[in-house]
């Protein structure tokens, strides 16, 4: 699969976009760091080790502190995801209403352990703690768009789609 | 008659005001070109309605409203407004003056609407609302149940003002409260009226907030005032409602909060997944500083308040304050210890003062009108007004502002509406994964809700999340769920929290699948008991809440699940099975359509089966039935 490959490569960090983050919009400051690996987050998907590097350098904070911060937070992946991102919300309400049978249901056809990312890197299946839209749960987020009232039959479709591409 | 003009150009400002005088003379100069007569249309872009397309809809209304042109006599204004509440209805919108309410509108409506309504000066039967269980739709907002028993104080602006145009919250009477402080009273008397208030933390802890203000006010060096926006309860959205649809009232309750504290300088913290509330305050932030109401010498005074906005990055321990403020500094969010509190040295080690959005936003509204005004609403001990998240299996889902003290009936019932598809209600969940199960039918239906009473019954406040669950919520299954929430959430430097949880999700997964061992109940309790005494920080000490309270009121379930391997809910999936009834299966097919795995069969108007090995026990069935002829087995 040469496309895949591709993909899986490192992407090539552009350095100049990581002095903006860093300097421009956030003036170096150690404080802002969290903010600083979400914009490069928002960049790349994932935090490439280079640019965790950069920051380390540029900011003069210790590379095993930001591997630290990286961990915890579950909003950062230090490895790439898929094109198409799925978030099933497993918050209280969506739980209530099936949610977490759908993620299963997903997992399975997927072949994926409860969440993770397919090795060809179509397809990340993630959970959210809420995403506040309870009146309309089970809710999925499928690449940004809102599936109120999810059901199974539902993400079998979607799923097919992807499938196809 | 002519088209009238929508409305006179706004007044201009060319540059921050230089006292309160320019403020107030600005804020009745766009009091005077606004008629209140004029016709207005108040679509809510809250996260619900946003959800199922209310954005599509409020482009699709000015289409069509331009579209008609000449023929609208006086052009309405289309205003994107936050949260209305009544989220399970959306997308919603309201027409003013008369606060017509229309409710599931489609963008494709829009046109419809426009000829009917607008022109036509007709209500359209099918976007009213009509309530469960009755044929006779209710046109206007005030005579709607969910909206008439509700008592908006926090909310008195969101969801009826532009969150994205200043001048709407100046008109409404934002920073009328900020210009009272600083112009009638020292920072001492704000901090008074604030304890006679009595307001208390509205973030879950209930710490009286007069007295956390004097405590830091007393402290020497530099000040900090930061809002917990960190709202990370699953079913809560209070927070995001606010933030989202009158940020004007938290900036300003922080403005005053800073005022009395003596303080310069600002924080919010927003989770990363509420970027709605980033845009808007980041908007709302700027035009405030514009015009002079935050950042250098506030209203030619020497008072100085600047503002800014981090995001969190994805984790529960960040709402504990001190955790809060560790991530703020840029680090992982552990909490401390508290033998310090961080009104001494918390963030950056300075005196900080941190309270949740709600509470900032109760602020404005007791400078202004008094703190003895704000105790005669609410009870003796929890004053003022809560707002809460009504979800779950409950027939109105949306955002609710009751005085302290309302009891649960009112409040499921009478503004909630009820349980839909004739269930009975079997809990009440409030306070998030912390907090607490409530039964319902036996005893605490009338309950007050307030801070004290729900921590007596094992409950607790939290934020606000109310989930309501009816008969087929496997309360196992719910602390299962809770307690493995926490156990990814847990910041894992305390032990109690973090094998403690650990091991108690062990063993509930264990009961779940059918696996459970006598004693079981009996070691959970005291794992429970030891991980709430012995836990660092306010999380892990309510952190058994979930197990020790659905243990306490639903021993029973526990017991079926451990002895007689059976889920009376069906939802462990081990633990039950489906089957038709052939008594009362008609025979009408649904349930073979709906049926993702293809497990049943059956003639037509003759009784169905289900194929056990097929049956993925998606529910899909059981729900869809119209003849409860679906039974767990």
């Amino acid at each position: 699969m040469p496309e895949a490959q591709a993909i899986c490569q490192e992407p090539e960090v552009d350095f100049t976009v990581l002095d903006r983050i860093i300097f421009d919009d956030y003036g170096g400051n150690r404080e802002a760091m969290i903010m600083m690996m979400q914009a490069i987050q928002r960049q790349y998907r994932f935090l490439p080790e280079p640019a965790l590097q950069y920051i380390s350098q540029a900011i003069g904070i210790p590379l095993t502190k930001i591997y630290e911060v990286a961990t915890f937070y579950a909003s950062f992946s230090l490895v790439p995801k898929g094109r198409h991102i799925m978030h099933v919300c497993t918050g209280t309400a969506c739980h209530l209403k099936g949610s977490g049978g759908l993620v299963q249901h997903v997992a399975a056809r997927m072949g994926l352990d409860g969440g993770g990312t397919t090795p060809d890197l179509k397809f990340t299946l993630e959970t959210v703690n809420c995403l506040g839209a309870c009146a309309v749960s089970p809710v999925v987020v499928l690449d940004d768009r809102y599936y109120p009232k999810a059901n199974v039959g539902q993400l079998n479709r979607l799923i097919e789609q992807i499938d196809t591409e | 008659m002519a088209t009238a003009p929508r409305a006179a150009a706004a007044p201009s400002y060319a540059k921050k005001f230089a006292c309160a005088g320019e403020l107030e003379q600005y804020r009745q100069a766009l009091i005077e070109r606004t008629d209140p007569a004029a016709p207005r249309i108040l679509v809510c872009c809250g996260t619900g309605c946003k959800a199922v397309g209310s954005l599509d809809l409020l482009e699709a209304m000015k289409g069509a409203v331009s579209a008609a042109g000449a023929q609208v006599r006086v052009m309405p204004e289309i205003k994107r407004t936050g949260c209305h509440g009544f989220c399970s209805r959306g997308p919603l919108m309201s027409f003013q003056p008369e606060n017509l309410f229309y409710q599931r509108v489609q963008p494709a409506d829009a046109e419809e609407i426009v000829r009917e309504t607008i022109l036509g000066g007709k209500r359209v039967q099918k976007f009213l609302y009509t309530p469960p269980g009755s044929k006779e739709p209710i046109a206007t907002v005030d005579e709607i149940p969910f909206f008439a028993k509700q008592t908006k104080l926090v909310l008195k602006r969101v969801g009826r003002i532009d969150p994205f145009d200043i001048n709407d919250a100046l008109v409404h009477g934002a920073y009328k409260g900020l210009v009272k402080a600083l112009t009638e009273m020292t920072p001492a008397q704000v901090i008074e009226e604030i304890k006679t208030s009595r307001l208390r933390g509205r973030g879950g802890g209930g710490f009286p907030a007069g007295v956390k203000w004097e405590s830091c006010a007393k402290q020497p060096g530099r000040h900090y005032i930061i809002c917990n926006g960190d709202e990370g309860d699953p079913g809560a959205f209070m927070d995001a409602s606010v933030m989202e649809g009158d940020p004007h009232a938290v900036i300003e309750g922080m403005a005053i909060a800073a005022y009395a504290i003596g303080s310069d300088r600002g924080f919010f913290y927003v989770r990363f997944e509420y970027p709605l509330a980033v845009q808007t305050l980041t908007r709302a932030i700027r035009q405030a500083e514009e015009m002079g109401l935050i950042g250098e010498n506030v209203l030619g005074t020497r008072f100085t308040f600047k503002v800014s906005i981090s995001t969190g990055a994805g984790a529960f321990v960040c709402g504990e304050s001190s955790a809060l403020m560790s991530s703020l500094e840029g680090k992982v969010g552990r909490p401390r210890p508290k033998y310090i509190r961080s009104t001494e040295r918390g963030f950056r080690d300075s005196p900080s003062n941190l309270n949740n959005v709600e509470t900032y936003a109760n602020v404005p509204e007791i400078i202004l009108r008094g703190g003895a005004w704000y105790t005669g609403i609410g009870t003796e001990r929890s004053t003022g007004t809560k707002v809460f998240s009504l979800t779950g299996n409950v027939h109105n889902v949306g955002l609710v502002e009751v005085p302290m003290g309302s009891s649960l009936r009112e409040i499921v019932y009478g503004i909630g509406g009820g349980i839909p598809n004739r269930k009975e209600l079997k809990a009440v969940q409030t306070g998030g994964p912390s907090g607490g199960c409530i039964p319902i039918p036996k005893k605490f239906l009338d309950i007050n809700v307030g801070f004290g009473r729900l921590a007596e019954i094992g409950s607790m406040m939290g934020s606000g999340g109310m989930i309501v669950m009816d008969e087929n919520t496997c309360m196992v299954e719910v602390s299962r769920y809770f307690i493995s929430f926490l156990v990814g959430e847990s910041c894992g430097q305390c032990a109690p929290c973090r094998e403690g949880l650990t091991r108690m999700k062990e063993i509930l997964t264990r009961i779940t699948r059918g696996e459970g061992r006598p004693g079981d109940v009996e070691l959970l309790e005291e794992i429970g008991t030891f991980t709430n005494s012995f836990s660092l920080c306010g999380l892990g000490t309510s952190s058994a809440n979930p197990v020790l309270s659905t243990i306490r009121y639903f021993r029973e379930e526990y017991d079926a699940h451990i002895r007689d391997k059976k889920c009376p809910s069906g939802v462990c999936k081990p633990l039950f099975y489906y089957e038709i009834d052939p008594a009362t299966c008609t025979g009408c097919g649904l349930c073979r359509v709906k049926c993702p795995a293809k497990a049943i069969a059956g003639e037509k108007k003759k009784p169905h089966t289900i194929h056990q090995d097929l049956c993925i026990k998606c529910m899909e069935c059981y729900k869809n039935c119209k003849f409860t002829s679906i039974r767990i087995m």
